[in-house]
């Protein structure tokens, strides 16, 4: 196998997500109801509710709308994440998982090219959001645009790299109510996405600590900070960390050696 | 004369210089999953144009084989080689001379049926170009060609197999499996499914693994190997393992070996 074929291999993978997303208008609009809904209601009814002082990357007071941009881009960036890895749990129990793994690439490399697909929907959909944002008062530098792309390619490719590994674990996935309860809702709301955490922590302290271990709430900051032009070390870290700890899970995970998948298969 | 048959060879022989490597060799075969002994000791060699049934009931162990072939996980005793390759040291050579049909429907329902070809041929690493003239040929072969730019959705449980079947030659494997391929299907798709396959491997010298608990699909031509619990009982050409049974027909010759009643 030469690097081209590697390369229409990826190809391949990607076209078919794009293809997929695309061919299903459902998806695509519900993906970006849902975190309209939480920018156009959800954020009216509370910016009276929540008062947000100045804090980084933010230079004056900000309207609550601003504020929760960013942890609905990462809203996005984690429904994407985890739906591609329902995906991959459905494709594994039709079947076409099993076309996948049994062609020649490697599977790391397949594994990344799923991700890589997974990302690149997600990072459109950002923008879709973005854009449609633009006319709701979130105004962010325009080169802001330009330098959230990296900050959302890494924080997609966390988030669904997470997905990725739940879907080699877990084998009751294909419930998304169980998603939703057990990974979702909890890493959405305890994180920085609805709430500066310095509130969080005049609340309750260990809260805040939970959300401080969050990667989720790094995502956000980190796509924040990216959206102001201005660059997070921390949330960075944690958000590489994260990527290639969760990388490494799912390489693991669907290993034909040590994986699950093959502890698993107990039946005929 | 139905089967071209080409020297064995030292079946030790590996690596890339076995060009005349047979097809598919299993040696030694066994798997656990946890204390259930899935396989035990299971060897048998398929040779080019070889059309071999993998006759055994529900539960024998075939999907497992199928799996461990495949490589969906790891053998843990025994060997695998597909022309000469071993499954585990050198997977992607393996895989890449290697055509399945699985036994649970993989089309994408999503996708077209070209958009589900061309799907494959790319993670073969086909060119798009080569991959349009392939899919053409394996699609009308399987006279599907009217139904390309249709969605897989609208297809029959018939017509998806015989998708799968195009879609498992395009890259030009030379061994093909198919775990059980005709369940559910009425009996013009099956007899279509028989025929085409049976058509490959004399014409093209496929050699071809079929597994089923069909006793009606082994016919006089074919080669068959016997699973049981785990075990190969009998391995060879169909009338011949009916002659070493002291049967007069497969079905009595498997009820003997087994003890069991097949379908």
């Amino acid at each position: 196998m030469k690097p081209v074929h590697y390369y229409r291999c990826m190809r391949g993978i990607v076209w078919r997500e794009a293809l997929r997303f695309l061919n299903q208008r459902g998806r695509f609009l519900a993906a970006l109801v849902r975190p309209l809904v939480w920018l156009l209601i959800f954020a009216t009814g509370f910016r009276f509710v929540l008062g947000v002082s100045i804090i980084p990357p933010y230079q004056t007071y900000i309207p609550y709308q601003v504020y929760i941009a960013p942890g609905l881009i990462g809203m996005i960036l984690m429904f994407q994440g985890m739906q591609s890895s329902l995906s991959m749990v459905w494709d594994r129990e039709t079947g076409s998982m099993r076309t996948l793994l049994v062609s020649p690439l490697p599977r790391w490399y397949l594994l990344l090219s799923k991700l890589i697909a997974a990302v690149i929907v997600s990072v459109l959909q950002a923008y879709v959001f973005l854009i449609i944002g633009y006319f709701w008062g979130i105004h962010p530098p325009r080169w802001g645009y330009l330098t959230v792309l990296p900050a959302l390619i890494l924080s997609g490719m966390m988030l669904s790299a997470l997905g990725l590994f739940l879907s080699s674990v877990i084998r009751q996935l294909e419930n998304f109510a169980g998603v939703m309860n057990f990974v979702i809702f909890p890493m959405f709301f305890a994180s920085s996405a609805l709430y500066p955490l310095w509130t969080v922590k005049q609340a309750n302290e260990k809260l805040y600590d939970i959300c401080m271990m969050n990667p989720f709430t790094h995502a956000v900051e980190l796509v924040r900070f990216a959206l102001y032009e201005k660059f997070n070390h921390v949330a960075f870290a944690v958000v590489g960390g994260c990527l290639v700890l969760f990388a490494i899970l799912a390489i693991v995970g669907y290993d034909p050696g040590r994986g699950l998948i093959a502890r698993r298969q107990g039946g005929e | 004369m139905l089967e071209v048959k080409t020297q064995t060879g030292d079946a030790s022989a590996a690596g890339p210089s076995a060009r005349e490597a047979p097809p598919l060799v299993v040696e030694g075969l066994s798997h656990a999953f946890g204390k259930r002994q899935a396989l035990r000791e299971v060897s048998f060699q398929l040779e080019r144009g070889d059309r071999t049934m993998l006759l055994g009931l529900n539960g024998a162990g075939k999907t497992t084989l199928f799996s461990l072939i495949t490589r969906l996980y790891n053998h843990r005793g025994g060997s695998i080689r597909i022309f000469g390759w071993e499954i585990q040291r050198k997977p992607s050579e393996a895989l890449a001379r290697l055509g399945v049909v699985f036994q649970l429907p993989t089309l994408d329902l999503e996708l077209s049926v070209a958009q589900n070809l061309f799907y494959h041929a790319a993670l073969h690493g086909l060119p798009r170009r080569e991959a349009a003239t392939r899919l053409k040929r394996e699609i009308e072969r399987v006279g599907l060609t009217d139904r390309l730019r249709e969605n897989a959705r609208t297809l029959s449980g018939g017509q998806r197999r015989r998708v799968e079947i195009a879609r498992a030659l395009i890259h030009r494997p030379k061994l093909l499996l198919l775990d059980e391929p005709t369940v559910g299907l009425d009996v013009a798709s099956r007899q279509f499914l028989l025929d085409h396959v049976r058509m490959l491997c004399r014409e093209e010298g496929l050699a071809a693994l079929w597994a089923t608990h069909l006793i009606d699909e082994v016919d006089d031509e074919a080669r068959v190997i016997v699973l049981h619990r785990g075990q190969v009982l009998a391995e060879g050409p169909v009338p011949e393992v009916i002659r070493r049974a002291n049967a007069t027909s497969m079905r009595e010759a498997f009820d003997k070996l087994t003890g069991e009643r097949l379908e």
